[in-house]
């Protein structure tokens, strides 16, 4: 598992990951937006690998994935802005998330190896259960890369024994039945799933889905170990008029995200 | 050949993989609700009185079974083999996606799902669904691509007929895929009350192998009636493939008859040559969609491709996984037929038999003349006939220049 991920989680504290696809608004933009995020006060920045068919998302990241695709985003250039991002900063942990094809057709077996170079620390495939995906979790903790793995409200105590057991890096609790970016969250009912998990693994549990505000991700981080904020933040980023406007954005959004945090 | 020995395939597995293809690719929202899907599946499947009541849908209500109809002119112009049609075409609202959905949304009334949605390309599927929905009382919405919804205009007023909400998908190519990747996501968020009716043998398990199993019933059927009727076995099946539901109901109880050949038909669209088609076995990869792994079209990055057919319902770049394993096992050849050359074959069975075929099936009817005339006159071919025409009539009209 990634060190960088286990030393960003610290002990009451909660972290902060914000999402955002690589090349949205712009492909050069990425870096300059991800160095923003974390002086911002981002703990662990998770990046949005594009996808034509992206199934779990809502209308906000399916646009912003489908504008990144025609702009020429491949999981290839992902790995390669990650890269950039590592010439200035070596702490911040950076996971991958996406679909399972993009990584079947850059070749499964070459992958893990090619991120780990590159400077990725974890993989979140959202369409790819832990049973299908032993040989590749295999494969990337040879790398030293996490399996993020996700849990939802519909998981059943015999999946998540296994899910607990196969994950590493963190737990995405996915905080309520539906879409990236819907308007459904509750965070009252977060806390019993929540311990659920926490009463099967030592790993930290992040809470994502429907978190779009500093209020939101207050509420969350009563009962969570980090909040994920992904369709407010691209949302925020699509409208922005130029590179300054959008990594001013980023940083003064997340800023008041982590004050938010702090003040709880 | 024993006619008598009817070996049936041992695939999938436990967890619906066809070899390396299938399994269950979806987000883990879905798992808990594709497990209680397999046990319902299961259980109902094995009780005698949700059996008896599927097999009273399919006779009154389906109209089974469709006849196997001997195609006498076709055959003589083609001069080979004798073409025989397994008249699908027949089956209430046209084609053979109703023997999933009665099946499907009997499943879903059994399970207390009272809302049930559906994805469509041709409009076909989404009227079989919409049609049982009405029946059974069950709230139906279907999600249907911008484009199809302009090419299929007839088939969307019959599903609004049947009481049915039908949702434009704008997102992507705006067909057949976009309509089930939007179907998905409702399906996540309302998974508590609500049955997703796929109508392809695709999808992450249980979905191909359920689908089968009640599409199998046109394979039974032709089986059976080949006997009776010929005596014999046919010499090679030919169905259109485009998630592959009619093909695979007519194959798979003949998988074990290892000298009837099958021929699965994709839509070559523009030429395979081109960028237009939609022939995921003929010029695809193994890669991951929709909740399964099998054959694909995708660039080198791995995002899903457009495609093209003249017919809706093979515009899809995806296809079953069993079609996949059957491909790789090399049981099954799969080809591929143009747009022209399926506009063809659609004026000609109309000509010479009086039967007007659905523009997919009509990709089977054009491989099915080409490979009669390759064949003896001692021998018979057996295509399937999944629907029939009557939607496509603006669509052939529009070809001809005229507006109806």
């Amino acid at each position: 598992m990634s060190a960088r991920i286990s030393a960003s989680f610290q002990e009451g504290r909660c972290s902060l990951i914000p999402f955002i696809t690589v090349g949205d608004p712009h492909v050069d933009w990425t870096v300059d937006i991800m160095h923003a995020l974390v002086d911002g006060g981002a703990d662990l920045l998770e990046l949005g690998v594009p996808f034509s068919d992206p199934m779990a998302d809502g209308p906000v990241i399916q646009q912003s994935s489908e504008r990144a695709i025609e702009r020429g985003v491949t999981l290839e250039s992902v790995l390669n802005t990650v890269r950039e991002f590592r010439e200035q900063d070596q702490q911040t942990p950076v996971i991958l998330m996406g679909y399972m094809n993009p990584v079947e057709r850059f070749g499964e077996a070459d992958f893990p190896a090619a991120a780990a170079a590159a400077g990725v620390d974890g993989l979140l495939l959202v369409d790819c259960p832990p049973e299908e995906a032993q040989v590749l979790h295999q494969a990337l903790e040879q790398e030293g890369l996490s399996s993020i793995l996700l849990v939802a409200p519909t998981t059943r105590e015999a999946r998540l024994d296994r899910i607990c057991g196969a994950a590493s890096g963190f737990i995405y609790y996915v905080s309520f039945k539906g879409i990236t970016g819907a308007n459904r969250l509750d965070a009252d009912a977060l806390q019993a799933p929540i311990n659920a998990i926490r009463s099967r693994s030592e790993l930290p549990v992040a809470a994502g889905f429907g978190i779009n505000d500093a209020e939101s991700a207050q509420a969350v981080a009563a009962h969570s170990d980090g909040v994920v904020i992904g369709s407010a933040l691209v949302k925020l980023l699509a409208e922005s008029e130029d590179r300054e406007d959008a990594v001013g954005r980023a940083r003064d959004f997340v800023a008041s995200v982590r004050q938010a945090l702090d003040n709880s | 050949m024993n006619a008598q020995v009817q070996q049936t395939s041992d695939q999938p597995d436990e967890s619906g993989h066809f070899g390396e293809y299938g399994g269950s690719f979806v987000s883990e929202t879905l798992m808990h609700a594709l497990e209680e899907l397999r046990e319902a599946w299961l259980r109902w499947r094995n009780d005698d009185e949700f059996m008896a009541r599927l097999d009273r849908d399919l006779a009154y209500y389906v109209g089974r079974p469709s006849p196997i109809y001997y195609a006498e002119r076709l055959t003589q112009h083609c001069g080979g083999a004798r073409i025989l049609l397994k008249r699908e075409d027949l089956n209430h609202t046209g084609a053979h996606k109703i023997n999933n959905t009665v099946g499907q949304n009997l499943l879903a009334w059994h399970m207390g799902k009272q809302r049930v949605i559906a994805e469509t390309g041709a409009g076909q599927h989404g009227v079989a669904t919409s049609t049982v929905a009405a029946r059974l009382n069950q709230q139906c919405v279907v999600y249907m691509g911008e484009t199809d919804i302009h090419r299929q205009a007839i088939n969307v007023f019959r599903m609004r007929l049947m009481g049915a909400e039908v949702r434009s998908v704008t997102s992507g190519s705006k067909t057949l895929k976009d309509a089930l990747n939007e179907a998905m996501r409702d399906w996540v968020t309302n998974v508590d009350d609500t049955f997703y009716v796929i109508g392809t043998v695709a999808g992450p398990h249980p979905y191909p192998v359920m689908v089968r199993d009640f599409n199998a019933i046109v394979g039974r059927e032709a089986r059976k009636q080949m006997l009776e009727q010929y005596e014999e076995l046919p010499d090679a099946l030919v169905a259109c493939v485009g998630g592959g539901s009619n093909a695979i109901g007519l194959f798979h109880p003949f998988i074990g008859d290892r000298d009837v050949a099958m021929y699965g038909v994709e839509a070559a669209g523009r030429g395979l040559n081109t960028e237009e088609h939609a022939a995921s076995l003929c010029a695809g990869k193994p890669g991951v969609l929709h909740g399964c792994r099998t054959y694909l079209l995708d660039d080198q990055a791995g995002q899903i491709t457009h495609t093209h057919s003249v017919s809706a319902g093979l515009d899809y770049p995806g296809v079953g996984p069993e079609h996949s394993w059957l491909k790789d096992e090399g049981r099954a050849t799969y080809v591929g037929v143009t747009d022209e050359e399926t506009l063809a074959a659609t004026h000609a069975l109309s000509r010479m038999e009086g039967i007007l075929p659905a523009l997919e099936s009509a990709h089977a009817i054009a491989y099915g003349m080409k490979l009669a005339s390759e064949m003896r006159a001692d021998q018979t071919i057996l295509i399937n006939l999944s629907g029939r025409g009557d939607k496509d009539v603006q669509t052939l009209a529009a070809i001809e220049g005229l507006e109806l």
